[in-house]
């Protein structure tokens, strides 16, 4: 009836011999054009990183592709200041605060939005993007008066609340997104296979949607990092961000640009951590099937 | 349709096999007739997903070689096999209506006018997609976009092979059991070879004329569903197979007697002694349970009503042992007695099934 | 997809809500009520109604910034969306280099505006920076100070710089998240790598295509810093941009009532736009 040939014990195979590797060398120049564009990015960050080790002076007096005064002055003024590295570390503070926050309170949301339809659902969608919109200028006045009034100027989660203005709306509308794509079918499956809400939320949807929260996470912690207007409000000592740092210690002393790139360098570092710790979130592949 | 071959076939995914653990198929070789029903059926991580892309061509084999009719197709791309496969979750193209996603892969080869348009309708007719051809795609339910992807695989004239991927897991249940007639009626249509993996026994035994039960990358046993349910070569097939699966107790077998638990039973074949692990294997349908009498005095521990049967669960000593009684049986108390149908009972030797002598 | 309606939903939404209504509600009654009226010495308010709207509306001032803008965004729009999807697309999937792409490309992003500022501004520089030595080494007469053009095409080249990566990782992201199983699929049906892309890598990346469109059109409409710290809105008014502008007429003449009502004004554009993009880029998506 069928004709079927099996061995009757499989045996181990043979190694190497027959091993094939595919030579599915993709004779294609297309990472010619990542490569070309982070060649691009980083000709203006070498040029940072070139200021930083040089002094004002030499900066600004002669054109120079390396220091001719190679110094480390610039980076040890700041690393041995307490008032630098602190503005670092409140910067680092109140970033991860929010990042923590908005991507949190955010997941709920959007996955209403993402599975549900409800009464005005659209249009508070909008509006929350709506909070992107306007110039953090113009509530800079009205939350200082807000912060102080409930007694909360000068800390750290006051900076991180105020930067949820405006990430989270970031963080619902990417999340939204991303859960968007993972068909409703999956939901259900688990509901069948006995999952409860709880446990099909982490242990199932939350790994599938792994580069929205990476993506959404890595945002708002940039958009909290640079954020320079709310922040200066909102702080004076205590919780003072590093680019409060930055303008004022550099104005009084001059225009100290050696200073200015040194501290532009070092502020790059943690945002590139996060990232470094996001990537696998955002190049995970999303693979159908392995449910 | 074509004849599918595979010689000295194994995959790791790893870069560097070496033992056999890093494989997850081990060495087989096998043949698919042309025009048959194959299921693959096994539990998850057994190697019947890789099996399967390593014939459609979406998984290169670390070792080994495919044939189509004859034809060595083991460096060939997936269109140049010329096969089809309908994966696990409905892929249908979302910005296409349903026409042009089954007129999709015959565009790509270069078919239009008449000989696409009838070709088309000819497929949605034997689907039952002609209503919704000018809908867009997404908008249907999860059924109709598997019958979408089941129509690009057979809108191809010429198509070698059918690989199906656990195509139901994202149906409704109602919709599973017409989905899965509709197929079987398909094969009759259409004739062409068609190799579904599955995890669902039901899926496989209704489907396939020939059934590949797999276990941990290996063959375990081929047959029909027949054979693997009267002669399961395994008592790993044992037990996956049938519901409730056959009941396997340690025993001593030696001459015509294996001895179970202290209790002798007869068998209608002669044995040689072992010292290899031993056990007996036999259905529950093959299990007879009488309120008292002749046989083993087993310990009645609960009756569950199944409809069409009762399934009474005993213990025979420590040992479980599901038996299968009529709807009518009257069973009081909790003791009773079974016999075991001498001609259903397998010998199993490391989980290997042995002939006895006649 | 399938909605459920499920009005208890709204629980889900509430935890955002209520940051949100501390944040935006509040603040923003404040704004409004500055709109309307005049202020003398900063606190003596008179009720002026639209006197301060009709006013910026027909200003030549506002009619060029406004234009200004629009140019700018425009521009920055059309080169950093497809160049962002482009480099999306040509980056490797997996392996090493995944981690070293990502890492650096991200790196644009995370430096304080002012300091973005002020990089262009020395790289730029005719006589001591890389770029502007650069340029007028090849002949071509470049002083972003003085001439206007330099100063767009710097301005321009600035953005593009420190933007297109966010349109990158948001690309990269969203193809990523494509199942296997289609492009497995499209294989079988014998797809083309145009096909592919127009079929099912678009249509799956359009939500994060209007997440990225979006943010940039907002972002680049309100931009302030970088451009102030590299050409202060000049030549002259070359390159004030709208928030330049409503910064200058805010701090230099003391006036909250024509601030106000400008940054209304402003926001109300802003939302305007957006809603527009938003509604073409998502109207496939509305259901009967």
């Amino acid at each position: 009836m069928t004709d079927i040939v099996v061995t009757a014990k499989p045996t181990a195979p043979a190694t190497a011999t027959k091993a094939r590797v595919r030579a599915r060398s993709r004779i294609g120049f297309s990472w010619l054009v990542p490569l070309l564009y982070i060649l691009f990015l980083l000709v203006p960050i070498y040029w940072l990183l070139n200021m930083s080790f040089k002094t004002t002076n030499e900066i600004l007096g002669t054109f120079s592709l390396w220091p001719r005064e190679f110094t480390f002055a610039n980076y040890q003024r700041i690393l041995t200041d307490s008032v630098w590295y602190n503005g670092y570390i409140n910067s680092i503070t109140y970033a991860t605060l929010n990042t923590v926050i908005s991507v949190s309170v955010a997941l709920p949301a959007a996955y209403a939005f993402s599975r549900y339809r409800f009464l005005g659902d659209k249009h508070l969608f909008f509006w929350l993007l709506t909070n992107r919109m306007a110039p953090p200028a113009i509530f800079a006045l009205p939350f200082f008066q807000l912060y102080s009034s409930v007694g909360l100027f000068d800390t750290h989660i006051a900076v991180a609340l105020a930067h949820c203005l405006f990430n989270i709306p970031l963080a619902v509308w990417i999340l939204e997104g991303f859960m968007s794509g993972v068909p409703k079918e999956i939901d259900e499956t688990a509901y069948v296979d006995g999952y409860s809400f709880q446990r099909f939320f982490f242990k199932i949807f939350i790994p599938l949607i792994a580069g929205g929260i990476g993506v959404a996470a890595f945002f708002c912690f940039m958009f909290s990092w640079v954020e320079l207007l709310l922040a200066k409000t909102l702080t004076s000592v205590a919780a003072r961000p590093i680019a409060s740092v930055m303008t004022r210690t550099i104005s009084i002393s001059g225009y100290e640009l050696g200073m200015l790139a040194a501290a532009g360098a070092l502020t790059i570092i943690p945002g590139a951590i996060v990232i470094y710790f996001v990537r696998n979130y955002i190049a995970k592949g999303f693979a159908l099937g392995r449910v | 349709m074509a004849r599918i071959d595979l010689v000295n076939l194994a995959h790791s995914y790893g870069t560097r096999p070496r033992a056999d653990g890093d494989y997850a198929l081990k060495t087989i070789d096998l043949s698919f007739k042309a025009g048959g029903a194959y299921a693959l059926l096994g539990p998850s991580g057994c190697g019947k997903t890789t099996l399967l892309n390593l014939m459609s061509g979406l998984l290169t084999p670390t070792q080994g070689s495919i044939l189509f009719d004859g034809v060595d197709v083991t460096e060939r791309t997936s269109e140049e096999r010329n096969i089809a496969q309908v994966f696990q979750f409905p892929v249908v193209y979302d910005t296409m209506t349903v026409y042009d996603n089954l007129a999709f892969p015959l565009r790509n080869r270069g078919v239009s006018g008449e000989a696409l348009d009838s070709r088309v309708r000819k497929i949605a007719d034997m689907l039952g997609l002609t209503a919704s051809l000018n809908q867009p795609a997404r908008r249907l339910t999860a059924d109709a976009k598997q019958k979408i992807s089941l129509g690009r695989g057979l809108v191809r004239p010429s198509v070698s092979a059918m690989l199906f991927d656990e195509p139901l897991t994202v149906i409704d249940p109602q919709l599973k059991w017409q989905l899965r007639s509709q197929l079987k009626q398909l094969h009759r249509q259409v004739a062409t070879t068609m190799i579904y993996v599955t995890h669902d026994q039901t899926e496989a035994l209704t489907f396939a004329d020939t059934v590949i039960v797999m276990f941990d990358g290996r063959i375990v046993q081929i047959g029909t569903p027949e054979e693997l349910f009267e002669r399961p070569n395994h008592t790993f097939v044992g037990y996956f197979i049938g519901s409730p699966g056959m009941n396997v107790l340690p025993a001593a077998v030696e001459g015509a007697v294996a001895v179970v638990a202290g209790h002798s039973i007869p068998l209608d074949r002669q044995y040689e002694k072992s010292s290899a692990k031993t056990e007996i294997g036999i259905r529950p349908e093959f299990v007879h349970l009488a309120e008292s009498g002749q046989g083993v005095p087993v310990r009645i521990k609960r009756i569950d009503d199944v409809g069409r049967y009762k399934l009474a669960r005993v213990t025979l000593g420590t040992l479980p042992l599901n038996v299968m009684v009529g709807e009518d049986a009257k069973l009081s108390g909790d003791t009773g007695s079974v016999q075991f149908d001498p001609r259903r009972l397998h010998v199993y030797r490391d989980g290997e099934l042995v002939d006895g002598r006649v | 997809m399938d909605k459920t309606v499920n009005n208890r939903a709204w629980f889900m939404v509430l935890p955002v809500l209520v940051v949100m209504a501390f944040n935006a509600v509040i603040p923003l009654m404040t704004v409004v009520n500055y709109s309307v009226q005049e202020s003398f010495a900063g606190n003596v308010f008179f009720f002026e109604g639209t006197k301060w709207f009709e006013q910026v509306l027909h200003s030549d001032r506002f009619h060029a910034s406004l234009l200004r803008q629009l140019i700018f965004t425009g521009t920055i729009l059309a080169i950093e969306i497809p160049l962002g999807v482009a480099i999306a697309l040509a980056m490797p999937r997996k392996g090493p280099w995944v981690s070293v792409c990502l890492v650096l490309m991200a790196l644009p992003l995370l430096i304080p505006w002012n300091v973005v500022g002020a990089i262009w501004n020395i790289f730029a520089l005719p006589s001591f920076g890389l770029l502007g030595r650069a340029i007028n080494g090849l002949g071509i007469s470049y002083n972003f100070t003085r001439d206007v053009g330099a100063a767009w095409f710097t301005l321009i080249l600035m953005d593009v710089w420190h933007w297109t990566s966010l349109v990158v990782l948001l690309a990269y992201a969203g193809l990523m998240a494509i199942p296997d199983a289609y492009y497995q699929a499209a294989k079988i049906d014998g797809a083309s790598r145009w096909s592919v892309f127009r079929f099912i890598q678009l249509p799956k990346m359009r939500r994060v295509l209007t997440i990225a469109v979006l943010l940039r059109l907002m972002d680049s409409f309100m931009i302030y810093t970088e451009p102030f710290v590299l050409t202060g809105g000049g030549p002259g008014n070359a390159t004030t941009l709208l928030s330049i502008d409503l910064v200058k007429i805010a701090l230099g003449q003391f006036d909250l009532g024509p601030a106000a009502a400008m940054s209304l004004i402003y926001f109300l554009m802003v939302l305007a736009m957006s809603w527009v993009f938003y509604t073409v880029m998502t109207r496939d998506e509305a259901r009967a």
